[in-house]
Parts: structure tokens; sequence; C-alpha cells
């Protein structure tokens, strides 16, 4: 038997992952219904005319996914914990970061399945339809996207050791993603007003993934064997 | 060196009354905004300390992550308590300011938003090391504060984007100021970054003897097991 390259560790713990959540179900069910009972909240209290709906979408769509997002990465380690999983993944061989980017995608997978079924009954309730050019919304989700979850696994690594965990992944994810859903939300209101390019924010998204990816995949070693 | 910090102690609290007569007294009082305007001297060397504070705090956490010595962890800590602290005094005097003379109490510019994000994230790093039961708290603290860093510059620039595509406010304008007023302020400046620092020395010397008097009770109950009884 050869020597399992990185590539082949993050490909069986992300099958891994994806298999266990096809079974359960847990994160999906329970961010959807998250995410569902955000939006209809959100339309209670502020009920927009479908003019203002297009204004303020962008910043709704992205508040909805990212507290979903949340309860989606807290099951990311603490599924872990069970059975010492985590404890045996620091005395194996297995490189850090293949495990960082497995769980990364695996929670990117997640994130980009709610999105995928959450986008449709944001277009109903809210009644949207892009005045700009619609292609850059896929161009925005799938970095915004990645920028959330990269970040998040890291943090869900970092809040796994303290106390009350759940609550303390988004006192540390949220201010440090503020640029983030700053270029999120804005990107989306200007392609769905129209009014504004989106080239700018894009640009940012992409700097800050690249930025926040390199320095997870450099610190990680040091959070997961951290004991 | 501990003999230092008495000196220094003196030398901030000369510079402080020196710089509070010089900013009520002999400062002139600003045409258009009238007295309102004093509280600059205090204010923009609270900002320039909480800077410099967090500055020391991310290269005392990379010390740290790089030799494991805790008198750099501890080092962080005071630093970010501290600058947490001028930066809410930033954040305090300038609403009071921003009232009389903008008319409105915030505003979401530029400077404004940067100074609150940053200390967000420093409110979230010292909620980590309160929060932290693992043994390892400073290192997830110190990769915390890196990452604090590396986000400084994207909020910078996003919210310098978000704000050019606003209207935004004037600070200030042309003309000429006062050398007196320059005076008053770079006494001010000085007396704060002394300020500063030697409130983060006596919070640093704090943790290093908090750790101390905690190692020697863990070596003493396992020296004398007998007593616990």
């Amino acid at each position: 038997m050869g020597k399992p390259s990185l590539i082949g560790i993050t490909r069986a713990t992300l099958l891994k992952d994806l298999r266990l959540e096809w079974r359960s179900k847990d994160a999906i069910n329970s961010m959807l219904f998250f995410a569902l009972l955000v939006v209809v909240i959100f339309s209670f209290s502020f009920d927009p005319t479908a003019e203002e709906s297009r204004r303020i979408a962008g910043g709704l769509v992205w508040v909805s996914f990212l507290f979903a997002a949340v309860v989606a990465l807290n099951q990311t380690w603490a599924r872990e914990l069970r059975n010492q999983v985590l404890d045996a993944y620091r005395v194996s061989p297995a490189p850090a970061n293949s495990l960082f980017m497995a769980k990364s995608v695996g929670n990117f997978v997640f994130v980009a399945v709610l999105e995928a079924l959450m986008t449709p009954l944001f277009i109903v309730f809210y009644n949207l339809r892009a005045a700009g050019p619609a292609y850059q919304l896929l161009i925005v989700a799938v970095l915004g996207t990645w920028a959330l979850v990269v970040n998040g696994t890291f943090f869900a690594a970092i809040s796994l050791r303290t106390r009350s965990r759940e609550i303390m992944l988004p006192l540390l994810l949220f201010p440090i993603s503020i640029p983030a859903l700053l270029a999120m939300v804005e990107a989306t209101s200007s392609i769905l007003t129209g009014e504004f390019s989106a080239r700018f924010w894009i640009v940012l998204l992409v700097a800050y993934d690249v930025v926040f990816t390199m320095a997870s995949l450099f610190l990680f070693e040091l959070v997961l064997h951290a004991e | 060196m501990k003999r230092a910090f008495p000196i220094l102690a003196v030398l901030t609290v000369a510079l402080l009354c020196y710089g509070l007569y010089q900013a009520l007294w002999v400062a002139p009082t600003e045409k258009t905004m009238g007295d309102v305007q004093r509280i600059f001297y205090y204010h923009v060397p609270s900002a320039w300390t909480a800077g410099v504070l967090f500055l020391v705090n991310f290269l005392a956490s990379i010390a740290y992550l790089m030799s494991r010595n805790p008198k750099a962890d501890a080092l962080a800590v005071a630093a970010a308590e501290v600058g947490v602290v001028f930066c809410t005094i930033v954040l305090v005097t300038g609403p009071i300011w921003a009232r009389p003379v903008w008319g409105i109490w915030w505003t979401w510019d530029l400077r404004l938003t940067l100074t609150l994000v940053l200390w967000l994230i420093y409110v979230s790093y010292l909620l980590l090391r309160r929060f932290s039961t693992s043994g390892q708290t400073p290192v997830m603290a110190a990769v915390l504060a890196i990452f604090g860093t590396l986000d400084i510059p994207l909020v910078y620039f996003s919210i310098w984007f978000f704000r050019t595509q606003h209207p935004q406010p004037v600070i200030g304008g042309g003309g000429s100021i006062d050398p007196r007023m320059l005076h008053a302020f770079f006494v001010n400046l000085i007396a704060f970054t002394c300020f500063g620092a030697l409130i983060c020395w006596a919070r640093y010397r704090l943790e290093v003897l908090r750790r101390e008097v905690e190692e020697t009770q863990a070596l003493e109950s396992l020296l004398e097991p007998r007593s616990a009884r």
C-alpha cells in the first residue's frame, strides 16, 4: 500500500462527512427550517413593497444564510467529539490541512444546497427580479459562501474548547466577517437594483477568500493540536 | 527595569496635568465649533494609543506563537484589554463632539465604522480568552489576534468603497491651525501614549504575578497533600 496522498485523505474525509449527513440529514434539516423561519419573520416585520424589497433583499438573503450557516458550522467539529474521533485525527499521521479542507468543502456543500433551496422561496416571497447582470449573482454566491464557510470552520475548531461553544462561534465569526458580509450584501443589492457595478465587491470577496484561506491553512495545525 | 515604573508614573502624571492645562486654558477656542472642539485633545490621543496597543497585541501574539514564552502572552492580554478601554473612550468622546457639530450622534463614516469594527474584534478576542477552558487559551487567542489584524485592511477598503457611493460628512476644512492648538495636541498625544504604556505595564505585571501565584499554589498542593485534609 502506498502512502495516501493529501487529496486522497481530503476526499475520504469529505465523502465520510457527506455520507453521514446524507443518512442523518441533521445539519441540512435544521438549517433549512431555521432559514425558513428567518425569511418568514423578516417578511412580517418589514412588509416591503416590490421596489423596497429589491433594495433590502441583499441584506435579508445574506443575513438569513449567515444565521443558518452557523447552525451547520457548530455541528462540524462537535460531531467528531463523540467516541474521541478528534483525538484519533490528532494522533493519525494525516496532515491537518487535508482535514480542514474536507470540513470546509463539506460545509460549503451544505450551505450551497441550502442556498439553492432557499433562493426560489426568496424570489416568491419578495417578488425579486434582477435589474443588473444576473450571472454575477452566482459568482457572488460562490465567493461569499466560501468566505463564510472557511472562517466558520476555522472558528468552530477554536470555539470547540470553550464553555458554551454554541454561542462562542457567532461571537468570533461575525466581527471578522463584517467586510465579507458587507461585500456580499452590497454586491447583491447592486446587481438586483442594477444601479451600480458589483465589480469592486467581487474583487474584495476574492481578496478576502484568498487571505483567510491562506491564513487558515497556515494556522490550522496549531489549533488542531492545541489541547 | 522595576525602578523605571515609578519614573514613568511620575512623568505621566506631570504630562497629563500639563496637557490638561494646555488643552483647557492655553489653547484658543475654536471659531466655529467653540469649546466642544477641545475634546479633540483627548479623543485623537486615545485613538492613537488604542492603535499602538492593538499593534503591540499583534506583535506579542506572533512572538508567543514563535517562542511560546508566557510573558509574550501576558503582554498580549494586557495590550488588548487596555486597548479596548482606550478604544471605548474614543467611541464615547466621538459622539459627544459630533452631536453639537454635525447635529448627529453617529454616522457610518469610514473612521467611525473602522473604530467600531476594531472594538468588536478585540472584544471578541477578550471573550474568547474569558470563555476558553483548555490550557491552550494563549494559542487560540494568538491565532485570533492574527486573524483580526489580517481583517483590518479588508474592513478599511470595504467601508471606504461603501461610503464613496454615498454622501459623507466632511471632517474639518481648510484653514490654518493656531500653533498653541498644535502644541496642546502634541503634549496630550505624548501624555496619553505614556498613560497607555503605564497602564499596560501595570496590567502586564499583574498578569505575570497572577500566573506565578497560580503556579505556586498548584505546586504547593502537590508537595503537601496532607495539608489539604
